[in-house]
């Protein structure tokens, strides 16, 4: 292998892995302040997906239009979501919690499989994204540039929002208390429907970048980014959202150069991040960057 | 061996909070010790480490000349020191006598197979912990509800189910944790007199946690006092009654109150 | 006559009805009943075996499909001929001893619950180290690597293109006998001082564990017995579809034994068996939905999807509003269909 393939292969590891990072934020965010995981979660990517389409299909939207679009509606849903599968279930055992998200997550599934159909569909892709450059005598998509940075520029604001205003401030002692948040007169509903909002968000333009790259849009498309974005979630440490960026980064990489070095076990792939998965498990349940998981009483 | 039962200066640290600092305490056969100080001071965190919920960060516990430090709670349960929760932790959905009968399940002595097969060695081993479950809630006053869902009996039978629970697994240290908690001043009295007389019938070593000052007074022989995990005092009740540092720790401190 | 010895008869005596019914279908049933039978059998089976694990010790284990597929390949990978299988494995031959291995149906069953077990137990140290969510999800992981591995592994699975052309020896016997020796066991089993010990972890687990009983120890003991019968289902599923492949046991599968417990009542044998029933029953009816319907002047196409849609919503709506399903934790009881019967009458 060429020093050149090898970084080739080292930006698109970077630029899968990002995206990871992207939908993983979504999920720690959600277990920080819910200790649930949110099955439905991988499920927005798609919902995204189509809603991107049909604003650029349906209603002839400009890309830049129909994108932020399609976020905020898929950021909508998120809310929608929680009030539906989650809120009813806030004082009932995990285990019915957990069970209502699997449920949701087929719902979305089939709801769309029923809606749209099965035949898979042709995401539109701006040229401006498709562009080819030459770097350093490597030919890379603009696109596998981009995701990147725009993560990056993301987990920026977020960690703003998080850590600069009074709504991270009320997120951040959400994650903790629910009681103690609620006497000191926060509303934990609008600060879970918040979170969600923000997840899914982030959630939906992982979609629409997941769709940019590979442009076929099925009812079923987010269900292993989905999977893999939550492995990289429980790799970064579970609760904290600079680790789920981490471990999208290193779960996209090991993926990308597993299969780049040993070409033989690359009908392994998918099981790759469940080794992963069972190792951390194993070795260091709390994650990279993760404090000790703890029981919210 | 020397020592029947002995802890030596067990700490507890949770990151940079230590709950426990330098606990040390020795029981003898058959004593009744209280262990008491304000809320947060780091009972329950004692208890904890003695049965193993979570390990001590540093210290020992002795048991009959064995070393206890870091063993899983349910191998601490099987050596003879059993325990009641503060904030009750029964099988709710399970009824009365089943909590009690699940007690008998460590020791017994049918394996798998013959509970499969339902052999006889097993049939007689079940009825006869059937048998003993009742003769425990017989004991207790609650043989009468045996079949009810343990979820759904009062409070002060929850708290009796709780100690017929803990007796079933046939302990030589019993860790009551609070559990006079909730209750009223003649039920509290009545506790005391059965606390008495379980020590008395079953040659228990008892080991209580209490809130209420009036029930440890009246029940135990000696006391230690708790405060922000230090022990501050250490006597027989009348001795704590007039030492200024617990009453200061109980009254003299406004964050307490 | 003794109560136990009154309840052993009806036992008994209902059996005998079971299988008094099963041989006026077996004679007079059409076709579609016989397979509906047959499938509401194995899915009892599937059903009362998963519900030990998720349902009396409280676990949300999401990799029945992973024993179910162990199962299935073993159990048929033993009764094909050699012949057979050199005609499936064109594209990698199968390796040696699979390839001259032959074993009557009655021992590659075994075999395929045998292996699920043994699988299960090389899969409970890390499983079983982990609760709630992260259980949830390592389960799932193995049940996506026990896809993978079939998938990719073609020398024993012939991949992709699965094993087809398996005897038929699946029927009417071997369905309903296995699933009522299924629920003989495991209601034995739920029963003993051993079954009371996983309640009490299901409820709470410190406080099992304060009372002696070690969590390791019994919730291993439910995941073999659990994974054992779905590899014995896995085993009569190959041979009664004769055709098996890796896309039979996704995801899918569990999600629909998930269902069953939660409506029959997490927790309860018998609303497994209720809950399995219905399935077997109500899924054939819903194919309504998904088929086209031609109405003479009107053709209305099928909707694919329609059944999972309606699936998800019991699901949820079950979950959301009637968390206990049909059972809650009940189980039928003689006494208590007695105490029904006569109330009335007083």
């Amino acid at each position: 292998m060429t020093a050149t393939i090898l970084l080739q292969q080292l930006i698109n590891g970077i630029s899968l892995g990002s995206l990871y990072g992207l939908v993983a934020i979504g999920y720690t965010m959600v277990y920080g302040i819910l200790r649930l995981i949110n099955f439905a979660h991988g499920d927005l990517l798609m919902v995204a997906s189509y809603a991107a389409i049909y604003g650029v299909a349906l209603f002839s939207l400009p890309w830049f239009v129909s994108f932020p679009l399609a976020i905020a509606f898929t950021g909508c849903m998120g809310i929608v979501l929680d009030r539906g599968a989650y809120k009813p279930l806030r004082d009932a055992p995990r285990i019915s919690l957990l069970i209502s998200a699997i449920g949701a997550s087929f719902l979305l599934e089939n709801m769309a499989l029923v809606v749209i159909g099965g035949i898979p569909k042709g995401f539109p892709r701006p040229a401006m994204f498709a562009k080819v450059i030459d770097v350093l005598g490597l030919r890379i998509q603009v696109l596998t540039i981009y995701i990147p940075i725009l993560t990056l520029i993301f987990l920026a604001g977020l960690l703003y929002i998080i850590y600069r205003t009074r709504v991270g401030k009320a997120m951040r002692a959400a994650s903790v208390d629910f009681e103690t948040t609620r006497l000191m007169g926060i509303n934990v509903d609008r600060i879970i429907a918040i979170t969600f909002l923000i997840g899914s968000s982030l959630a939906a333009a992982g979609g629409i970048m997941w769709a940019l790259k590979y442009p076929q849009v099925n009812p079923f498309m987010g269900v292993i980014p989905g999977l893999k974005a939550f492995i990289a979630a429980v790799l970064g440490g579970i609760g904290n959202i600079v680790g789920a960026v981490i471990g999208g980064f290193l779960l996209g990489l090991g993926e990308i150069m597993i299969v780049a070095l040993i070409p033989e076990l690359s009908q392994y792939r998918d099981a790759f991040s469940f080794v992963i998965l069972i190792l951390v498990l194993l070795f260091r349940p709390t994650g990279i960057m993760g404090e000790p998981i703890t029981d919210k009483t | 061996m020397s020592s029947f039962f002995k802890l030596d200066n067990l700490v507890m640290q949770f990151g940079g909070l230590t709950a426990v600092n330098g606990f040390s305490l020795e029981l003898r056969p058959g004593e009744l010790v209280g262990l008491i100080g304000p809320n947060g001071a780091g009972k329950t965190t004692v208890f904890n480490m003695i049965t193993g919920v979570y390990p001590p960060t540093s210290g020992t516990i002795h048991w009959l000349g064995q070393d206890l430090t870091g063993m899983p709670l349910h191998r601490i349960t099987a050596r003879g020191i059993a325990r009641t929760f503060q904030n009750i932790r029964l099988f709710t959905d399970m009824s009365v006598l089943e909590n009690v009968m699940v007690s008998f399940h460590q020791k017994i002595r049918a394996g798998f197979w013959s509970a499969m097969l339902g052999l006889p060695a097993y049939v007689r081993e079940d009825q006869r912990i059937h048998r003993e479950a009742m003769d425990y809630l017989q004991e207790l006053g609650l043989a009468h509800v045996a079949e009810e869902k343990a979820g759904s009996l009062p409070y002060g039978r929850q708290r009796r189910l709780e100690i017929a629970r803990a007796l079933a697994t046939q302990p030589k240290v019993l860790l009551l944790d609070e559990p006079a908690a909730g209750m009223n001043p003649q039920e509290t009295m009545e506790l005391a007199n059965l606390v008495r007389e379980l020590r008395d019938r079953h040659e228990l070593t008892i080991f209580l946690i209490e809130h209420d000052m009036k029930f440890v007074m009246g029940l135990v022989e000696r006391i230690k006092v708790l405060d922000y995990g230090t022990t501050i005092a250490e006597g027989t009740p009348a001795e704590i009654q007039g030492n200024p540092e617990v009453i200061k720790a109980y009254l003299g401190a406004p964050k307490h109150a | 006559m003794a109560k136990s010895q009154r309840h052993l008869l009806l036992n008994l005596a209902g059996i005998l009805l079971v299988f008094l019914v099963l041989l006026l279908f077996e004679r007079h049933g059409s076709l579609y009943q016989v397979r509906i039978l047959n499938n509401m059998a194995i899915f009892i089976t599937l059903a009362v075996s998963y519900n030990l694990v998720n349902g009396i010790c409280g676990l949300l284990h999401l990799g029945p499909n992973a024993f179910i597929t162990i199962g299935a390949y073993t159990s048929a990978l033993l009764t094909m001929t050699a012949n057979e299988k050199m005609m499936n494995f064109i594209i990698e031959p199968l390796i040696w001893p699979l390839s001259v291995v032959h074993a009557p149906f009655v021992l590659s069953l075994l075999a395929g619950g045998l292996l699920a077990s043994l699988f299960a137990f090389l899969i409970s140290f890390p499983v079983l180290r982990v609760r709630g969510d992260y259980l949830a999800i390592v389960t799932l992981g193995f049940g996506e690597v026990v896809r993978v591995l079939c998938n990719a592994f073609q020398s024993v699975t012939n991949g992709p293109l699965g094993l087809k052309g398996l005897s038929p020896y699946t029927n009417l016997w071997w369905t309903w006998g296995v699933a009522i020796f299924t629920i003989a066991v495991t209601t034995k089993l739920v029963n003993s001082s051993y079954g009371r010990a996983m309640k009490a972890i299901r409820e709470d687990e410190t406080a099992a564990r304060a009372m002696g009983i070690d969590p390791f120890k019994h919730l291993l003991l439910a995941f073999l017995v659990s994974a054992f019968f779905s590899g014995v289902a896995g085993g009569l599923l190959a041979h009664l579809i004769t055709t098996i492949s890796p896309t039979l046991f996704t995801f899918f599968f569990t999600f629909n034994l998930l269902i069953i417990i939660v409506v029959g009542g997490l927790g309860s044998t018998t609303g497994a068996v209720l809950g399995a029933a219905l399935f077997a029953w109500g899924g054939e009816a819903l194919r309504v939905v998904e088929s086209p319907i031609d109405l003479g002047f009107l053709r209305i196409p099928g909707i694919p999807g329609m059944r999972m849609v309606i699936f998800s919503i019991i699901l949820m709506g079950v979950i959301i509003f009637a968390r206990r399903g049909m059972m809650g934790r009940s189980e039928f009881s003689w006494d208590a269909l007695w105490a029904r019967l006569h109330r009335p009458a007083r």
